[in-house]
């Protein structure tokens, strides 16, 4: 199950980081975003409380700040990749303006386009998606390269939000067999709103 | 901050206020623009209310899923050229039945002063029925508060709606000031 680091790279495994992630999650209320984090969400163990995004790439972080803005009271982490964050930007200037205490954001950044075939993303040519965070004025942002950054970053959504939370997580950049949870969007968003005693 | 008492507004954006107040929208996401300027500042003003500043329309889409994932109701006000940046977007809403309301401020149409306006603003509904989105128009102040109240009502009930506030009715307020 676990696959190490090879020789001197840096990068985590993205199951084992979302796992972490997961971990005692407690009433945490999850976005992921089109792709690979979808299905790392769905290998971690399908639950009620996690939204997946089929499409609208780009929107995972705001759809974040949405619920974030809507359920004050609980921890919401969005763990997107590096290509659907670049879609989107601009949300985390929005999300600077807002600072939702209770939001996290975590990007799982391997520098590919992994479902179309591993090309190459901006990050991989040096585009700091930590640096845009923080010109964006998010308080929290950390750059996650090994485990124990990793468990920090896991301890700190456990705690009360105090300030919104932006992690890049390196992760190699490897395909995990997939595991595909329900495509069906109705289903993803009523079960969801029932699991919040909204419906 | 307002400058007249509710109920007995005489401007069209207080009506269409009133109509979200009603509502209990509580996320507003705008990309300003100067038709929806006294809307957005009722909006700002309002401490049940959530004004939330986008850098493009298309986040305003995942904004509002997010705010109904979390038992909140959004309204986004956007200008017709936005619309445009919204089409992908609404895949999201469609796939998953989420309601969705756009107020769109009108340009491209009457009494259009910048040509580059005018593509996009021609085919501003076109753009949004491509998507099945419904849409109503207002052309009429006094329309414009139930206008927005209907389109309300109906995408809490599972559509997706759009008000497309025609620039001869902005453009008429602005000209007399």
């Amino acid at each position: 199950m676990t696959r190490a680091a090879q020789g001197n790279d840096p990068r985590l495994d993205r199951r084992e980081a979302m796992r972490a992630l997961l971990e005692g999650r407690g009433d945490m209320l999850l976005v992921t975003g089109l792709g690979s984090t979808t299905w790392d969400a769905a290998a971690a163990g399908d639950d009620d409380r996690n939204f997946y995004l089929w499409g609208a790439m780009g929107a995972a972080a705001m759809v974040g700040l949405g619920l974030a803005v809507a359920q004050p009271a609980r921890r919401v982490l969005v763990v997107t990749g590096d290509g659907e964050m670049l879609m989107g930007l601009g949300a985390l200037a929005t999300i600077g303006v807002q600072q939702p205490p209770n939001l996290a954001l975590a990007v799982f950044d391997n520098g590919r386009y992994a479902e179309t075939g591993m090309q190459a993303s901006h990050t991989d040519q040096g585009v700091s998606l930590c640096g845009v965070a923080r010109s964006c004025g998010i308080a929290g942002v950390y750059d996650v390269t090994d485990q124990q950054a990793l468990a920090d970053f896991a301890r700190l959504l456990r705690s009360p939000g105090d300030r919104t939370l932006f992690a890049r997580i390196a992760i190699q950049a490897d395909e995990p067999p997939r595991v595909l949870p329900s495509r069906d969007g109705v289903l993803l968003k009523n079960r969801f709103r029932r699991a919040l005693g909204i419906e | 901050m307002t400058k007249s008492a509710p109920g007995t507004s005489s401007d069209w954006r207080d009506d269409i206020f009133a109509a979200l107040q009603a509502a209990d929208i509580r996320q507003v996401g705008y990309v300003p623009d100067a038709g929806h300027s006294r809307l957005i500042e009722r909006c700002q003003a309002d401490p049940q209310m959530r004004a939330v500043p986008l850098t493009s329309e298309e986040e305003g889409i995942g904004l509002a899923a997010g705010a109904w994932l979390g038992g909140q109701r959004a309204a986004l006000l956007m200008q017709s050229s936005g619309v445009g940046n919204c089409v992908n977007l609404l895949s999201l809403a469609k796939s998953c039945r989420f309601p969705l309301v756009l107020l769109v401020t009108m340009r491209g149409e009457w009494g259009e002063f910048n040509p580059w306006q005018v593509p996009m603003g021609t085919k501003t509904q076109a753009a949004l029925e491509l998507m099945d989105v419904l849409v109503y128009r207002v052309e009429r102040a006094e329309e414009a508060g139930e206008t927005v109240a209907a389109a309300l009502d109906i995408a809490f009930n599972g559509s997706l709606a759009a008000v497309l506030l025609s620039q001869r009715l902005i453009g008429a307020k602005r000209w007399v000031k």
